[in-house]
Formats: C-alpha cells, sequence, structure tokens
C-alpha cells in the first residue's frame, strides 16, 4: 500500500514537472529566479565595485557605461549595490516564508487532524491575527522589535502565519477524510506519524504554490519595511532602503529611485508567474 | 407529412489537444410534425452534440460545425445570423437540459428564470410575463406562490419541472430532451416523462428525445433513431426498430436488456468499447465490435439504405445470410 | 438577515478585544522609555521616574492591559499622547477622514478598472485585449505601491509638472496616491473576476439562459456577472484591509496627514498610545468592512441568506408535500 501511494506520487511530480516545463513563461520566470540567486550567491564576483566603495567625485551620476545604473548620494555603484541587495531581499523573502510555513503549517495541521475545541481556539487565535491588515501588524511587529535582519524576518513571518494556517488546515480536512489514513490508523499508527507521513507531505502541492507566492508577498513587505525605516538600515544595500535613502533626491536624481522598485518588481513577478505556473502543473483541473 | 426539422449532411468536429473529435458524422435526420422521435445510443455517441446543432449552442471553440445543413420549417438554421437564430432559440425550437441541478442560474428566483424566457419572445411587460410564469409553473405541477423562490430551495424533480416550464413557456414548435430524467430517482422518472408526453400531446409539439433507456423510448416515441459514433445506424417506426431490428448494434442493444419474460439466463451484451472519436476507424465504425464484420466493411463505411417503407439501416450485411436470426 | 448580522456584530466583540490585546502587547515590548522620549535626554532621573508614575508605567503587564481594555471599552477613551499630551481619540480621529477617502477612493478607482477590465478579458479569452491586460495586471500585482508612487511622483509631477507631489490640500492632491493605490490593487480584483467569470461562464445555467435566446449581452451581466462576483466581493473585501495597510506607505510617499503616517511618525517618537489606537481603529474599521462583505454575500447568494431565514423550512415542507 505504502509502495503504492509512493509510485503514484513519483508519478504525480513528474507530471507536473512535465506540465510546468510545457508553460513556457514559468520557465522563463525560473531562469530570471536561477540568475537571481547566482547573483546573491556570487554577488562578490559579479558587482562591478564593492557595494560600499565612496567616491565622492563621481556623486549622483546618471547612468553611463562606467556606471551602468549611475551613483548615489554617496557616488557608490547602484548595479554592484543592487547586485549584493539580492541577497537581502532573497534571504528576508526565504527564510521569513520558511518560518512562516513551519509555524503556520504545524498549527494547521494539528487544527484541522484533531478539530473539536483544538481546532476552534486555534482558528479564533488566527481570525485575531488576520483583523489586523497584515501590512500593519508587520508594521507594530517591526516597530516592536530592534531594527535588522532576524527581527524583520520575524515581523514578516508572525504576519503571514495565519495564512498558512488556513491553507494547510484546509488541505489537512480534505485529506483526513481519505481512506489511507482511516487505514494507517486502524493498523495503529500514532497520530504524530500519521501527521508526519501521510497528511503533511500530501498538502506540498498547496504549500507550495502558497509558499511562491507568499515568497512574493514577503520580498514586498520587506521592501516596505525597509523603505519605512523599520527594517534593513543603511547603509547595507537593500532594495527598499536603497529607495528610502533616494527619496530625498527624487526630484533631480530618478535614477536612485527607478533601479532598485525595478529590482524588486522583477524578483516579484518572477515569483508570481513562477506561482501561477506550479498551480496549473499541480492541478491541472483549476486552469482556465 | 412535413417536417419541422430535416438534418442533411450533419457534421460536427471538436478541436482538442489530443487531436480532432469527430463527434457527429454526416448525419441525415428527420422530424415530422406532431411526431416524437427517439435518439438512442451510448454515451459519447453524439447525441447531445446534435442537439446542442439544432439549437446553435455548440461551445466555440472548441466545436466547429464543419458541413451539411439543419433545416427547420424550411429554413437553414447554420446560414440564419446571431439574431435570426436567437428568435427562434426557445421560441419554436427549445431544449430540456440533463442535469437539473446544474441547469438553473442558483441566484435568480425560477420565477423570473421562467418570465426571462417569455420576455425575450413576447412584448409582454413585466407583470404579465410573471402572470404567465406563474401559470407554467402551475402547468408543471408546482405551485405559483413559489414563484419567488431559488433553485436551491427546490428537489430534483422539481428542478426539473421548472427547465421543463422554461422550455415550454412559449410554445415552442421542437422540444430537445436530452435525457431529462437520467438525473433523477426512478419514481420521479416516471412522472416527469408523463408530464412531459402530457403538455406535448397537448400541443400538438414534436419532440426529439434523447436517451441511452430503450424503456424510456417505447413507452413514448414513434419513431426511434439509433446513433453510434456520430452517425445513425438505423431509423424507422418503433416497431420496425423493435420487430424487425436490422442492424447488429440495436440488436447488441437489445441484448443488454434484461428481460423478466425471457429464458435465457445470461444478457448478451456487446462486447469492446465505443471506437475513440478523435481516431474513427476507415471502414464501418461498429466493424470492431460487430460479429458479422467482412472485408468489406473494414474497407468502406456502408450507406444508410433503405429495407422498407422508412426504415433505414447503415449495414453492409443486411439483406444476406443468416438474416432473420433471434436476438 | 437581521439575526445574521446580530451574529456577526457578536462575534466580532471577542476578535476585537483580542487585537486590542495583541496591539497593547506589541507596544508593551517595544524598547525604549517613553518618559525619557517626552522629557528629554537632559531630564533629571527623579523626574522621569516620577512620570513613569504618573503614566503608570511602573504597573504590571497585566495591570497595565486590563487597566487599557477598560478605559478603550467602557469609555473608549485610548489614552493620552505622549507627543501632544492630547487624547489620542481626538488626535486620530481628526487624521482618519483622510485615510477613509484615501481608502474609498482607491476601492472605487480598483472595482470600477478592475471588474470591468476583468470581464472584458473574460469574454474575449485569449484575445489581444485579454493578453496585454492579463501581463499588464501582473505587472501591476508585482509592482511594490509605494515605488509606483515614487514614480508617479516623477513622472507626473517632477517631469510633466501636472499634478503636486506631496500634501492633502485640495482635490488634485488626491489624484496620484488614489489612482496608484486603486490601479495597483484594480490588478487584483481584474485577475479575480477574469478567472471567476471563465469559470461560470463554462456553467450549465448560462447554457440554459442563451437556449432560451437570450443575447449574449445579458447572459453576461445578468446571469454570469451576479455569480462571478461572489468570490470577487471577498477579494475587494481582502483588498480593503491591504489598502488600509497600503495607505501607511502612501501616505508616507505623498506626504498626507492621514491616520498611516500619523501611526509611522509615532512609532519613531515612541509615542505608544497613539500607535495602538490608530492600529486598533484600522483593525476595527477593516473588521466593519469584513462584515460588510459577508452582508453583500447575503444579498448577492440566496443559498447564504436563506440558512438565516424561515422560508428555507417552509420550501423543504413544501417539497415534501409535492412528491
Amino acid at each position: 500500500m505504502l509502495k503504492r501511494n509512493k509510485k503514484t506520487k513519483k508519478g504525480f511530480w513528474h507530471d507536473a514537472w512535465y506540465r510546468l516545463r510545457k508553460n513556457k513563461s514559468a520557465m522563463f520566470a525560473l531562469f530570471i529566479l536561477g540568475l537571481l540567486v547566482i547573483c546573491a550567491i556570487f554577488a562578490d564576483y559579479i558587482a562591478p565595485y564593492p557595494y560600499s566603495l565612496q567616491d565622492y567625485n563621481h556623486t549622483f551620476e546618471f547612468p553611463s557605461r562606467k556606471h551602468l545604473l549611475g551613483t548615489d548620494n554617496f557616488g557608490r555603484d547602484i548595479l554592484s549595490r543592487i547586485i549584493h541587495g539580492s541577497r537581502i531581499s532573497l534571504l528576508v523573502g526565504f527564510s521569513s516564508i520558511t518560518t512562516a510555513i513551519i509555524f503556520g503549517g504545524l498549527l494547521g495541521a494539528v487544527s484541522g487532524f484533531y478539530g473539536g475545541k483544538v481546532d476552534n481556539a486555534l482558528m479564533r487565535a488566527m481570525d485575531i491575527l488576520m483583523a489586523i491588515p497584515g501590512m500593519l501588524l508587520a508594521i507594530s511587529l517591526a516597530a516592536a522589535l530592534k531594527p535588522g535582519l532576524t527581527n524583520l524576518v520575524i515581523a514578516i513571518a508572525i504576519a503571514d502565519i495565519p495564512g498558512y494556517a488556513r491553507v494547510v488546515r484546509a488541505a489537512v480536512l480534505t485529506i483526513k477524510e481519505q481512506e489511507y489514513i482511516e487505514a494507517s490508523q486502524c493498523i495503529g499508527a500514532s497520530d504524530g506519524r500519521i501527521i508526519f507521513k501521510h497528511i503533511l507531505p500530501n498538502c506540498l502541492a498547496p504549500i507550495i504554490v502558497q509558499a511562491t507566492l507568499g515568497m512574493a508577498g514577503a520580498i514586498l513587505s520587506a521592501s516596505a519595511l525597509s523603505f519605512l525605516g523599520l527594517g534593513i538600515q543603511p547603509p547595507t544595500p537593500e532594495w527598499g532602503s536603497m529607495l528610502s535613502s533616494a527619496r530625498q533626491y527624487i526630484r533631480s536624481y530618478w535614477h536612485m529611485t527607478a533601479f532598485p522598485g525595478l529590482a524588486i518588481m522583477i524578483t516579484i513577478f518572477a515569483l508570481n508567474i513562477l506561482g501561477d505556473g506550479l498551480r496549473d502543473a499541480l492541478d491541472p483541473r483549476l486552469k482556465n | 407529412m412535413d417536417n419541422v426539422i430535416e438534418i442533411k449532411d450533419l457534421s460536427i468536429q471538436y478541436a482538442t489537444d489530443e487531436g480532432i473529435v469527430k463527434a457527429v458524422n454526416h448525419l441525415n435526420l428527420q422530424l415530422a410534425r406532431g411526431e416524437t422521435l427517439g435518439l438512442v445510443g451510448e454515451t459519447g455517441a453524439g447525441k447531445t452534440t446534435t442537439a446542442l446543432g439544432i439549437m446553435g449552442l455548440i461551445p466555440d471553440p472548441p466545436g466547429v460545425i464543419t458541413g451539411g445543413e439543419i433545416l427547420f420549417e424550411g429554413t437553414d438554421l447554420l446560414k440564419l445570423s446571431k439574431q435570426r437564430l436567437r428568435a427562434i432559440r426557445g421560441n419554436k425550437i427549445s431544449m430540456i437540459f440533463q442535469d437539473p441541478m446544474t441547469s438553473l442560474n442558483p441566484v435568480v428566483t425560477v420565477g423570473d428564470q421562467i418570465a426571462e424566457s417569455i420576455r425575450i419572445h413576447e412584448k409582454l411587460s413585466r407583470a404579465e410575463a410573471a402572470l404567465k410564469a406563474k401559470d407554467m409553473l402551475e402547468l408543471v405541477g408546482i405551485p405559483g406562490d413559489r414563484y419567488g423562490e431559488y433553485p436551491h430551495q427546490f428537489s430534483g424533480g422539481m428542478k426539473q419541472r421548472v427547465i421543463i416550464a422554461i422550455a415550454l413557456s412559449c410554445n415552442p414548435e421542437v422540444i430537445l430532451a436530452d435525457e431529462p430524467t437520467t438525473a433523477l430517482d426512478v419514481t420521479i422518472q416516471a412522472q416527469v416523462l408523463d408530464l412531459i408526453s402530457k403538455l406535448k400531446k397537448e400541443k400538438n409539439t414534436s419532440m426529439i428525445l434523447i436517451t441511452h433507456d430503450l424503456g424510456v423510448v417505447v413507452e413514448i416515441c414513434d419513431k426511434v433513431a439509433i446513433m453510434y459514433a456520430g452517425e445513425i445506424v438505423e431509423y424507422g417506426s418503433l416497431e420496425q426498430i423493435y420487430d424487425q431490428t436490422a442492424h447488429p448494434y440495436t440488436k447488441g442493444l437489445f441484448g443488454s436488456i434484461p428481460d423478466i419474460e425471457a429464458k435465457t439466463s445470461r444478457l448478451k451484451p456487446i462486447p469492446g468499447l465505443m471506437p475513440d472519436p478523435s481516431n474513427l476507424p476507415e471502414g464501418c465504425s461498429f466493424e470492431p465490435r460487430c460479429e458479422r464484420s467482412c472485408q468489406l466493411c473494414k474497407e468502406e463505411n456502408p450507406p444508410l439504405i433503405e429495407i422498407g417503407n422508412g426504415h433505414f439501416v447503415k449495414c453492409h450485411n443486411y439483406g444476406k445470410v443468416g438474416e432473420g436470426e433471434d436476438v | 438577515m437581521i439575526r445574521y448580522i446580530g451574529k456577526r456584530l457578536l462575534m466580532m466583540v471577542p476578535v476585537l478585544l483580542g487585537v486590542i490585546v495583541i496591539v497593547f502587547t506589541i507596544m508593551y515590548l517595544t524598547p525604549g522609555d517613553p518618559a525619557r522620549m517626552m522629557l528629554g535626554a537632559g531630564a533629571p532621573a527623579s523626574a522621569v521616574e516620577e512620570l513613569r508614575e504618573t503614566l503608570g508605567l511602573n504597573d504590571s503587564y497585566f495591570v497595565q492591559l486590563l487597566r487599557y481594555i477598560k478605559n478603550v471599552v467602557f469609555r473608549f477613551d485610548l489614552g493620552q499622547s505622549y507627543a501632544s499630551n492630547k487624547p489620542v481619540i481626538n488626535e486620530i480621529l481628526e487624521r482618519f477622514p483622510k485615510t477613509i477617502l484615501l481608502a474609498t477612493l482607491s476601492v472605487t478607482i480598483s472595482v470600477i478598472v478592475g471588474i470591468s477590465m476583468g470581464i472584458i478579458s473574460a469574454t474575449k479569452q485569449y484575445s489581444i485585449f485579454d493578453k496585454i491586460a492579463t501581463s499588464i495586471a501582473l505587472l501591476g500585482v508585482s509592482m511594490p505601491t509605494f515605488w509606483a508612487g515614487l514614480m508617479a511622483v516623477i513622472i507626473f509631477s517632477v517631469h510633466l509638472r501636472w499634478l503636486p507631489a506631496s500634501g492633502s490640500y485640495g482635490w488634485e492632491y488626491w489624484i496620484l496616491p488614489s489612482l496608484t493605490l486603486g490601479l495597483s490593487s484594480s490588478a487584483t480584483i481584474m485577475r479575480m473576476t477574469r478567472s471567476s467569470l471563465l469559470e461560470v461562464i463554462r456553467q450549465d445555467y448560462i447554457r440554459t439562459a442563451r437556449a432560451k435566446g437570450q443575447n449574449e449581452r445579458v447572459v453576461i451581466i445578468y446571469h454570469a456577472l451576479k455569480n462571478a462576483m461572489i468570490p470577487v466581493i471577498t477579494v475587494i473585501g481582502m483588498r480593503f484591509g491591504a489598502l488600509l495597510g497600503g495607505s501607511v506607505l502612501i501616505e508616507s510617499v505623498f506626504a498626507i496627514s492621514g491616520l498611516g503616517k500619523f501611526i509611522i511618525d509615532s512609532i519613531s517618537m515612541r509615542d505608544n498610545p497613539v500607535v495602538q489606537g490608530g492600529v486598533l481603529l484600522l483593525a476595527l474599521s477593516f473588521s466593519i468592512c469584513n462584515l460588510l462583505v459577508d452582508i453583500l454575500y447575503g444579498f448577492l447568494d440566496p443559498r447564504i441568506k436563506s440558512q438565516y431565514s424561515i422560508s428555507r423550512k417552509r420550501g423543504w415542507r413544501r417539497n415534501a408535500q409535492a412528491q
């Protein structure tokens, strides 16, 4: 039974990957994300200048051959700072979503699996968190915690937990009704074993889709918080905080504002397309 | 007898990812005034597609009518403008759908859904249409004061009555009933069938009844057309089809019905499945399942030939040795 | 229906109490001494201590929490602003209309643009318009709103000089912020409308409507849209929450002295009562908006409405009789 289940599952992922590969825009998005990851890992080698190198003879330069995207108020190369900034954005996006999925997923799984009072209590708690608009909750949390990378991740993750808890709970409720869960209960498997071995792996498809789209949201929130001065602080190169410092020069030097924002947009655009593609690939019935 | 509907050489295809599906192939069919024609066949034989073709409701894309004519009182429906066609649809020709659960709009009251149909085709005020819709409800056996209720407040059988009321609201010349009782409980099936045939007789309407249930056909049909893989394989009066069964497929259909009085202890199901409509055989489409297939059947698709007064069959082997053998 | 609304209002009470607890706790944990902040770095320690005592900051967490809840619930008293020494409730209500105006303008724009584009896209699926509109919508979803605001300032204020870049002194000041917020959230609504309508158009009851001979425009507007709107309404409600959050950023970008900007400014001044009160008010508006969405559901979908009225029972009994 278990073996056969595994076999069909492999087939499922195989099919999904096949469908995804046929989706040109999703593959393009994957390519862009791959480039971004490479940028983030090898930033030191790819960036034309060190990100903190100040050159007071060449401040506020518009894009030129020497500085492809121009320089900022300290004469730092904007392209290099954007390349380095990809590190923080991807890191914040990835780790906050992972944190949110772990906690939200666990809460949702427990809630859906046990039902009854546990479910009721947990879901009312999630309702309370969801009653505060997400951005506002993240802002308050970021304000309460000291500014910095870890706290930024925590603030965004907490604001995202209720969403994942709901997705996983819904998935668990559907899967719980399936007969193989009943079968493993019959052979005396423990609750923990059923949750981790059977239920969570089967929730993977909706979680993956939600996580891809959620990572886009997390990167947006991170840049917004940094823009408000509640996240990553200058001089660390981060897209949102670059925009924050560019603001005062908005009247004269558009390039300082335009390019970091464009970097955010491209990243999120790619994640959104990939998320849509994954949804179509993982659940072909939903496709229009 | 004058024909209300005459279908000539109709072909309908669907373009899908897996290739072109030939749902209806060179179909010929006549429906005389006042007559009830049973269109019988397995799921996927192209019955519903034919009906939707007459209504001009083939979903496009992916469906395309690739050839033929559908004459309604002498005019070709396929050549009419969308506007002229809309004036006929629901007014002169109307359709009763298969699944009453999904065929009514859940957010509009049943009364309004009937009145809508009336107001499209008759110049009536809102109030007059509502009054007439109430009459229609009463006609199909639903109290008129349930006009303002929503579909979810009705049972399946009641919903099907509402759909019948919609279809009959403009006194159509022709009703296309697409398996009107398949989705209902057996006891309700009989009620709904009785209702349909009673109303049909009262208004002298012609009807095409699509079904896969030969028992239903015996009860209310005058003529029968047996459909297989998008083609008519046998056509004739009820008596001709039942007593002088000519096509091997029709025989197979009868062989698949349990008969309480028969002495045989086993049913004789037709072996195999209907051919893939995107990959039809070159010869006769029934050949792969036919116990009497011959070389000619493999090579050439037989024409529909008349073998008796209005009795047609599409088989190379008709009249050859072995004819008249019992089913 | 009235019973339903009453029930929903009752359900809001524990949620809002929970929100108060969460917001209070977050602010309680925020580092920094408000008393020190108010008196300045040069003030003597004894004066700071005295102020802490007056403000009740030396009490335990629970004492402070209970006092806060008591004041909010029974007296609508959100405390005094540390910065201005005025009641917080007056301070935030003074700024709230601007936030509401911005949110309402943006929601209106996003609903009009989003739904109409969604309808055109769905009815002309795979056409060039559909392809362009869906791509633009995807770009819109991906654009950080505050950046879109900054770019709008660069293009329309700095370079074209068409519209003012910041402040809120007349109608022309609202154009850029509400268009930025509205258009960016219209993208989400457009995507939802499109996919929901495409789903509905495939339903059997749409075929029934066409079979009546109804013309295509009425089929879409009368039959399909009402059904398709049900999930779209949910998204609009959620967008309203996002707009309240997003208005914080947009108000900062365009220097509109609304509630959002007030909250951000108060965070940097450690003016905890203002932040608490502000977040609470926004959460309350969000909850009310969700309630309105639920009521709207009832009007759109008779299946929901009848769960709360007696006609359903009557219907059942009748059905039983008829059969």
